[in-house]
């Protein structure tokens, strides 16, 4: 017997083997850099005469009329109190002396634009409302809920101080932070509740459209202009605030606010918006 | 044709049959029945939160069994109950099409 021909048929086998087994992991290997790209081409190609950094900007970019009003309103914006009371409150020293400027790189100024920021030692992502809280409760203060109106102004004011720098989340060479990214992504394309919607559905399938008597935002720079004062509301809102009405209206039950899973989203949400400029606090109806 | 007596007897049964089987209610729910079902509700309900993904309406569901099995009405009570249960097992369903499903949405 011949023992050349089995052993380049194992080598032809092992070959063709590697062959199949090397894209499926490329494939499965997430290229935030290059989906960043494609997810901002997919919109600037759906709505051709939309300037990019104008997305930023929800549904006043996707529609005239209520770009008008939004103008109208933005002379006497309806956040201008929240912004207030957030400028107050982030001077305002802890009962030990200390204050947010102590917790933050540039005392917390001009400084939204890179949160959600991804933590080494602790392998997961913190986002600029868990930040806050973490600061509080590091020199002795409760922490605010996530859902209120104190955070919301806190951010807002925070936003303000950056408004027109573009996001410029980093996802660092650890494996951890790549893994944060796709759980994000996964999340963000992952349809839920009883409506089977996904954060997709409305934000990347149907922007401009109407949901009843909303016009849908694009994902593409959706969380630049947050907070949002809605009217709707009747008040601000912080991002906790609004994925948890979000995975609610789908009638999903909401996690709690920062869940992994929503931290994680805001991080690819995030991510995939770098360069757009900061537009918070926002208004939307 | 001709109906004989063989028919006209079957056909008075029958229609007996038809009428009875109109009339009559299905058998009342019991207290038993509603744990029963209760208990599969919230089983699968536990089943969709380790997935992490319940549905409200579900929740409302099992609300309203428990509400109505704590004023007597079991008929209501287990109809609610087994609502629940179908809606909990559609969000396993979904959460089992979505582990690969979502792909498919992705901008790429």
């Amino acid at each position: 017997m011949n023992l050349r021909s089995p052993i380049h048929l194992a080598s032809a086998t092992l070959a063709l083997a590697l062959a199949t087994i090397t894209p499926t992991v490329a494939a499965d290997t997430p290229d935030p850099m290059a989906e960043a790209k494609a997810f901002r081409n997919y919109f600037v190609a759906k709505f051709p005469n939309v300037k990019p950094e104008d997305f930023v900007n929800g549904p006043y970019s996707m529609n005239k009329d209520m770009r008008r009003q939004w103008e109208e309103k933005e002379q006497f914006p309806p956040y201008e109190f929240s912004l207030d009371m957030g400028k107050e409150m982030f001077g305002k020293p802890f009962k030990n002396g200390k204050s947010y400027a102590d917790c933050f790189p540039n005392q917390g100024i001009g400084i939204r634009q890179n949160y959600p920021s991804f933590d080494a030692k602790e392998g997961k992502v913190i986002t600029l409302e868990l930040a806050l809280n973490r600061c509080r409760e590091a020199n002795g203060e409760l922490p605010l809920s996530y859902v209120g109106d104190e955070m919301a102004a806190l951010t807002a004011y925070m936003a303000f101080t950056s408004r027109g720098k573009p996001f410029d989340i980093k996802i660092p060479d650890d494996p951890r932070a790549l893994e944060a990214y796709q759980n994000g992504k996964r999340y963000f394309y992952t349809r839920r509740g009883q409506l089977n919607f996904s954060c997709a559905t409305c934000h990347v399938q149907n922007p401009g459209e109407r949901m009843r008597a909303e016009i849908l935002a694009p994902a593409l720079g959706i969380l630049n202009a947050m907070p949002i004062y809605r009217s709707e509301w009747g008040g601000m809102g912080t991002i906790s605030r609004r994925l948890v009405t979000c995975n609610s209206q789908i009638r999903a039950v909401p996690l709690e606010p920062q869940a992994d899973e929503y931290r994680d989203l805001e991080y690819y949400l995030s991510y995939v918006s770098n360069g757009l400029p900061i537009s918070g606090p926002g208004s939307r109806p | 044709m001709k109906m004989t007596g063989h028919t006209v007897r079957l056909s008075i049964l029958s229609l007996a049959l038809a009428l009875v089987n109109a009339t009559s209610a299905p058998a009342a729910s019991s207290e038993a029945d509603f744990n029963t079902a209760y208990a599969a509700a919230e089983a699968a309900d536990k089943e969709a939160g380790r997935l992490h993904n319940q549905w409200t309406v579900t929740a409302e569901a099992l609300a309203d069994a428990k509400k109505a099995a704590d004023i007597g009405d079991f008929d209501r009570a287990v109809t609610s109950a087994k609502e629940a249960e179908a809606l909990a097992k559609a969000s396993i369903l979904q959460a089992a099409s979505e582990k690969e499903a979502w792909k498919k949405l992705e901008i790429r």
